[in-house]
């Protein structure tokens, strides 16, 4: 058995984990990664509008703070997020952007003078100031109250990926792709590293470390509509979920995208819309201003992705063979703009669509996005139940989001939460020595040894992978999307439980032998289906509406009976998770208000709670401290 | 009614005893916007789970899914099977490593690459973050990220040439990387440290201007311009190394 052996494991080499990497192994330590494909193939590198930072250097963004983007993104959390995380991580993205400018980002620089931009179709003018040329430059995004969101061109996610990769190259960090981490070790209270399967060969290989961070990213292929790639697929969440002691913290907290083209479910960026493109119905009308007249295409988005399919409800859809849908118009934004700041949508439509957008409009619906859900950790990325475990990215739940994540705010947490975290595990590995205990080693390989064995010879069942996974992606669209209520989340528990039992009976068709697709598939599956019940559990359990969450029956945001984070754990050999609650921040530095967008009422948290909780000097609306 | 389809699949399992290289055919019913990425998969969950193919966004960002389809490389994700013949054939890329079927080896090569061509910023200034970032043009920093817009698929590389004859050539996607960082003002390196990466047989003067490499990228990056601008830049850095000699 091949053995390897370093000071620190991430599992995930997109940019959480690369940039944790980066921050270790600056410290001098022996650092490596994991990845299912190469580096630069993550799915980080797809996200293209761009990363939020409070540098306030366009006109558009002048006065901007750290303060406003702190209250923006615990608004857009609808106060579901931890106020404490939200705040580390709005002051150290200033400073994370101007690093990434030095390691090698081309970032968008300011251009004095004249310019125009659009807002809900209509041109405006704005002027850029001279002391400003050069510095870094911002667009605008949904949710927030500056242009605050650093980009480049249409690439900002392909770009920091880049710089990112190269920096490992120059830390001489070792990056292994075509590595699956199939489950971790440890013994019950200490992690200490990873079974993992070459994606080459198909061998076992055993990666040992003083500490293992988890940065795999979100898992949207669970569902059957999802605009993330195919490589995120929870396997991160599933090796830590089953050991039984770490918990996903806000399993319910999913969220849609209101513009994932159709029928290929790939997102076309916010970009569209914050650069004034709008969204039409059947009639080619638009219809967002109706019902967000300050926002209107530029509220948040699972505001949108809500409104989106409440229009079609309404039978303002546009039928077609793969159900309905509604347009995104950017023909006013004319073809230099198209060609040059949107240009990987105007791609994105050639490809998949044969549609030009400088001239038709692009069909697009919500589709699954972003997962907030994700492994529980602590401020420090410490995850819940394993010493020497950490979580970084869209697989944990920092929980610098809560209920929605704003745009922007998720590129940029990768490497602002990869920085933060990454200097915590430097602290935790200065002096630290451990021990590992060749018995759990082995027991741990031998374990995935049968389960391979047993899936090949089809010794638990003889059921189709693809079509147990089939049945789980739809069950989750069917009661798990952007509306839920009571009915349609018990009929989606009660499905997934059957989900559950057969996914424990499946067996190969191929023979398993080499880099076989069809046997990670399987090997990930009742993992998968085990997240998909702590989604519904949790949706069910949870009787209010916050943020992506979407309650039909319960459309008030309940802090008095709900200002708390779900954390569902999965016991060995249970069939269902054990659902408990914790409180969601020990701090308001803003205390539970209104979110300013959608509508909708709130029951009030009990006064002594929140006053006891509220920082001596909380910032107001205007983002000032008092 | 649509068509129906008829695929030819190179098959080859390098981990299977006694397995040889070989084609195999696939019938299948064609449906309205399909692609090979919808084509492959269902081929996979249908009829053979035994087939090896990459993909990952599916969406044309990522490079994961490059193979040579009816002869010429190119991306699975974003070939419309209405845009083929009714009888499609894959292969995988030449030049990487086989990994099985139609998914190969690209993560090491790019990674050798990158050691060759020490691909990252180098500069002797230290990162302060007390300060103001660095001012830079933003029409460099677009010529920058132009260059940066590879996305590694190694369709160039498979279409190359010399890249067939001479395993260490670096190829136009090497190329184009040490472009982005000549053109980066941030990057302290001079000519003559660039000369002594790539002003050989398997740099910039291996390239024997077939122009494959430009005529296949997906990402449309003007590959042979930057191998002229390399190529006359470092003649001229070679003419002023002899003159100083003497």
């Amino acid at each position: 058995m091949q053995t390897y052996y370093s000071d620190l494991l991430v599992i995930g080499a997109g940019l959480a984990g690369e940039r944790v990497a980066c921050e270790a192994a600056q410290s001098g330590f022996k650092t490596t990664c994991l990845s299912i494909v190469p580096a630069r193939r993550s799915h980080s590198s797809a996200a293209q509008g761009g990363m939020q930072a409070a540098l306030g250097n366009c006109a558009k963004g002048e006065g901007d703070c750290c303060d406003i983007h702190f209250i923006d993104t615990v608004k857009g959390s609808d106060w579901g997020c931890d106020q404490e995380v939200a705040r580390l991580f709005a002051d150290a993205a200033p400073i994370e952007m101007r690093r990434l400018a030095h390691w090698g980002v081309p970032w968008n620089r300011v251009v004095p003078g004249q310019s125009f931009y659009f807002k809900g179709g209509e041109k405006f003018e704005k002027y850029e100031k001279e002391e400003k040329e050069g510095l870094i430059t911002a667009r605008s995004f949904g949710g927030t109250a500056k242009w605050r969101t650093c980009y480049t061109s249409d690439g900002t996610g392909h770009a920091v990926m880049c710089t990112m990769d190269n920096r490992c190259a120059e830390l001489g960090i070792d990056v292994f792709d075509k590595k699956e981490a199939i489950s971790l070790i440890h013994d019950g209270k200490t992690c200490m590293g990873a079974v993992v399967r070459c994606l080459r060969t198909g061998q076992l290989e055993v990666f040992l470390a003083k500490a293992t961070a988890i940065c795999t990213g979100g898992f949207g292929r669970i569902y059957k509509a999802t605009t993330n790639a195919v490589i995120c697929d929870g396997g991160g969440h599933i090796i830590a979920h089953e050991t039984g002691l770490v918990p996903i913290g806000n399993p319910e907290s999913i969220q849609f995208h209101p513009t994932g083209i159709v029928p290929t479910d790939i997102l076309v960026t916010e970009g569209c819309r914050g650069d004034g493109g709008t969204l039409l119905d059947v009639n080619e009308e638009r219809f967002m201003h109706i019902y967000e007249p300050d926002k209107a295409e530029l509220a948040s988005r699972d505001v949108v992705s809500r409104w989106m399919t409440h229009h079609m409800r309404q039978g303002k859809g546009v039928k077609t063979p793969y159900g309905e849908h509604l347009w995104l118009d950017i023909r006013h934004l004319g073809d230099h703009h198209i060609s040059t700041k949107l240009r990987e949508v105007d791609e994105i439509c050639h490809h998949f669509l044969g549609v030009d957008p400088r001239k038709e409009l692009i069909p697009v619906r919500p589709t699954q996005h972003y997962t907030m859900a994700g492994i529980r950790t602590n401020k420090d990325g410490a995850a819940y139940g394993l010493e020497g475990l950490y979580s970084a990215g869209e697989a944990a739940c920092w929980d610098m989001h809560g209920f929605n994540r704003l745009g922007g705010n998720s590129l940029a947490e990768t490497v602002v939460a990869g920085g933060i975290i990454g200097s915590k595990i430097v602290e935790f590995l200065q002096g630290y020595e451990t021990r590992f205990d060749t018995r759990t080693v082995n027991l741990a390989v031998k374990k995935q040894e049968e389960r391979i064995h047993d899936l090949i010879h089809g010794r638990k069942g003889k059921l189709n992978v693809y079509q147990v996974r089939n049945e789980l992606q739809e069950a989750l669209m069917k009661g798990c999307f952007v509306f839920r209520n009571q009915e349609g989340l018990e009929e989606c528990v009660e499905t997934l439980q059957k989900t559950l039992e057969k996914s424990r009976k499946v067996g190969l068709v191929s023979d398993g032998i080499g880099a076989n697709y069809e046997l990670g598939a399987a090997m990930k599956l009742e993992g998968q289906v085990r997240l998909g019940l702590c989604i519904a559990q949790a949706a069910l359990q949870r009787t209010e509406s916050r943020g992506s969450h979407n309650r039909e029956d319960y459309p008030e945001r309940n802090d008095k009976d709900w200002l708390n984070r779900t954390l569902a754990y999965w016991p060995e050999g249970a069939d269902m998770p054990e659902l408990s609650y914790e409180d969601t921040t020990s701090v308001f530095e803003l205390p539970p208000g209104d979110r300013g967008y959608g509508g909708g009422t709130i029951i009030p948290a009990d006064e002594k709670y929140v006053k006891e909780r509220t920082v001596k000097s909380p910032v107001t609306e205007i983002g000032k401290k008092k | 009614m649509g068509r129906q389809l008829q695929f030819e699949i190179f098959r080859y399992n390098p981990q299977k005893k006694g397995d040889v290289p070989h084609m195999q055919t696939f019938t299948l019913d064609e449906t309205p916007n399909m692609t090979l990425f919808i084509a492959l998969n269902r081929l996979r969950e249908e009829q053979d789970s035994s087939l090896m193919f990459d993909f990952c966004c599916r969406a044309g960002i990522c490079g994961a899914c490059a193979m040579v389809i009816n002869g010429r490389p190119g991306l699975a994700c974003q070939t419309k099977t209405k845009d083929q013949p009714s009888r499609i054939t894959l292969h995988p890329l030449p030049i990487f490593k086989l990994v099985g079927d139609l998914a190969v080896d690209t993560g090491v090569w790019f990674r050798e690459m990158y050691a060759k061509t020490e691909s990252w910023v180098h500069t002797t200034k230290q990162f302060d973050p007390k300060r103001q970032e660095e001012r830079m043009d933003n029409e460099v920093a677009e010529q920058i990220y132009e260059l940066e817009r590879c996305i590694e698929c190694g369709c160039c590389v498979a279409a190359c040439g010399t890249a067939r004859l001479r395993d260490d050539f670096m190829g136009a996607a090497g190329l184009n990387r040490i472009a982005r960082f000549v053109v980066d003002p941030r990057d302290e390196r001079t000519d003559k440290q660039y000369f002594e990466i790539i002003g050989n047989d398997h740099g910039i003067f291996g390239c024997m201007g077939l122009l494959a490499c430009e005529d296949v990228c997906p990402k449309k990056l003007p590959l042979q311009n930057q191998l002229g601008f390399l190529r006359r830049k470092m003649g001229i850095t070679a003419i002023k190394e002899i003159f100083r000699k003497k």
